[in-house]
């Protein structure tokens, strides 16, 4: 399968990285390989298996709807980069 | 001070022979020595020290545990609770963490001593320790030579000698893969086996701690610790933890081992085939009995692990934003350029190349053709594990194709370096425990041998693994080594 630079600049947006040209088309280049790679997997025949989230098929555990962690608003926003009076900042975004 | 295994320090300790701060002291100064081997992004002198000087206040007054006063290392992908924890990135080279890893907080309270935290792949991707933002750990054996990865550091560490014994991670091989490029015993436990709270994630369904360290029955110590049920993990097994020391001198009489005949194929170095073939006929006098199997989807194991692996990967590290804590982008024009620089300034390559190919097979159109594809060959790979555990009690293998590469031999070829984890990947993803044995060597290059086991069959991996490292030598070998100042 080929991947196009137009394919991987599309990803590039939806995972949020900004590429360089040069990064771009080495990736379009390599994940054309891996892709390669991953072909082998259309041809197994899986019509009817069940696809498998969990290596031990465990069921999401449900526990009582309280409160377990206290407030650490504080000790959260002292490795954060940047915040104001409890508010973490970012780039205007509402004119 | 003699080189000796944890269980040995545990009786020297126990003995009084010597202090845990006589022991740590011993192992920073060695740490210091060896410190051209990069094994260690951060080295906790100040803090390792008073840990010590605690456990042998503990020791007075009749309070120690098995494991009290005992040093080693940390991965540096578990959280330690205001030492910095990187997981090889720049994203997180100034992350102090706000919390510790339940991995942290056993073996603290077991009364471990923290040596350091040692280099790793960039969040745990990579079979080469290639990809740290610290730079490239060297192997012991040969330091032109790479030590495996993900868990190079913690390798490359203990196999040198310079820590008695560390932790590390296992998504499709890390802590297997160094382990046999380094020689030394690296266990990865049934998914679930142990919290993975606080362990920073890559691929959340594969994702494993496990000891690595110098014997079984030290692997067996430290799991003791380690393993337990964690109500903060989802996905943590709520199985009683039984004393894996117990076992090790259990009998191997009656055991069946199964043998994949294709895996000793033309992909593999003839003198690790040879190597397996000594090991199976000490197994064999032991009682042991090796049976042919097969395993049919293998060859699916790779591509499945790339798609599921990756497509997890891609929404895990979705959380670094440049926001809440990490790498954060100078001035940013918008807050698509703030999420965009920040990351592309601070991901590595290969981190990168996962995330985009994560995004791809999650993306709108291909979903089904890919990351739903791969979910169902997962349950083939496992079921045939399945299928093959009705036979054997555990089955053998190679850990690696090839003994470990030189240092940039791979680095431009990602498909190459993905197929040099061929005997580890299926393991994660059927959630099978595995170990990885010393078992020869290739000129000064070790060997190893995997054996795996049905899920929570630990156990049984650390007895028989016990009872070959009482029959055999590779273990004990240890690199010579120039220090470094």
């Amino acid at each position: 399968m080929s991947i196009t630079k137009e394919q991987v600049d599309k990803i590039a947006h939806l995972a949020r990285l900004a590429l360089t040209e040069e990064e771009a088309h080495a990736y379009a280049t390599q994940l054309e390989n891996i892709f390669n790679l991953v072909t082998v997997l259309q041809q197994a025949d899986t019509a009817e298996v069940r696809p498998m989230a969990h290596p031990m098929d465990a069921k999401q555990r449900l526990r009582p709807d309280v409160i377990t962690e206290g407030n650490e608003r504080e000790v959260m926003q002292a490795i954060a980069p940047l915040t104001d009076m409890g508010l973490y900042l970012v780039p205007q975004v509402i004119e | 001070m003699m080189i000796h295994t944890l269980a040995e320090y545990q009786k020297q300790l126990l003995a009084k022979k010597i202090s845990s701060l006589e022991l740590t002291q011993f192992f920073l100064d060695k740490m210091a020595q060896h410190n051209a081997l990069n094994s260690f992004i951060t080295v906790c002198a100040e803090t390792a020290k008073a840990q010590a000087i605690h456990a042998d206040e503990l020791r007075a007054q009749g309070k120690a545990g098995p494991l009290t006063g005992l040093p080693f290392a940390h991965k540096d992908i578990f959280c330690t609770r205001g030492i910095k924890t990187t997981c090889g990135s720049k994203m997180l080279d100034n992350f102090i963490a706000p919390y510790s890893a339940t991995v942290t907080e056993k073996l603290d309270d077991a009364g471990m001593v923290l040596l350091g935290k040692t280099n790793m792949d960039e969040f745990a991707m990579g079979s080469s320790n290639e990809n740290s933002f610290y730079g490239v750990v060297h192997n012991p054996w040969d330091t032109r030579c790479v030590p495996g990865g993900s868990s190079g550091g913690s390798a490359a560490a203990v196999a040198s000698r310079i820590v008695p014994a560390a932790s590390g991670t296992d998504t499709g091989g890390s802590i297997r893969q160094p382990a046999a490029f380094c020689g030394i015993t690296g266990l990865k436990p049934t998914y679930g086996r142990i919290s993975r709270y606080g362990m920073i994630a890559f691929a959340s369904s594969l994702d494993q701690a496990g000891p690595m360290t110098q014997t079984a029955e030290d692997a067996a110590l430290l799991l003791n610790a380690m393993a337990g049920f964690d109500v903060r993990d989802s996905t943590s097994l709520n199985v009683p933890v039984p004393d894996y020391t117990a076992t090790l001198n259990d009998s191997l009489q009656g055991l069946r081992i199964g043998i994949v005949p294709s895996f000793f194929g033309d992909g593999l170095n003839s003198e690790i085939g040879a190597a397996i073939d000594n090991a199976k006929s000490v197994l064999e006098k032991l009682g042991a009995q090796c049976v042919e199997i097969e395993l049919p989807h293998h060859e699916l194991a790779i591509p499945t692990y790339y798609v599921v692996a990756s497509a997890e990967c891609s929404s895990n590290l979705a959380r670094y934003d440049g926001v809440r804590y990490g790498y954060r982008a100078a001035q940013p024009v918008d807050l698509m350029d703030l999420y965009k620089r920040s990351r592309s300034e601070a991901f590595g390559q290969e981190v990168k190349r996962r995330i985009m190919m994560g995004t791809y097979v999650l993306s709108s159109g291909y979903y089904d053709a890919y990351y739903l594809k791969a979910q169902k060959a997962r349950r083939l790979i496992s079921e045939d594990f399945k299928a093959a555990f009705k036979n054997v009690d555990v089955i053998l293998s190679p850990t690696t194709p090839d003994v470990a590469f030189k240092i940039a031999e791979k680095t431009h070829d990602p498909v190459k370096m993905y197929l040099s984890d061929i005997y580890t990947i299926a393991v994660n993803l059927a959630g099978l425990p595995a170990i990885n044995i010393p078992c020869g060597f290739s000129g000064q290059l070790p060997i190893g041998m995997q054996l795996i086991g049905n899920h929570l069959t630990e156990a049984r991996l650390l007895n028989i693994a016990h009872q070959f490292q009482q029959h055999s030598d590779h273990h004990q070998k240890v690199p010579m080594m120039e220090s470094s100042s």
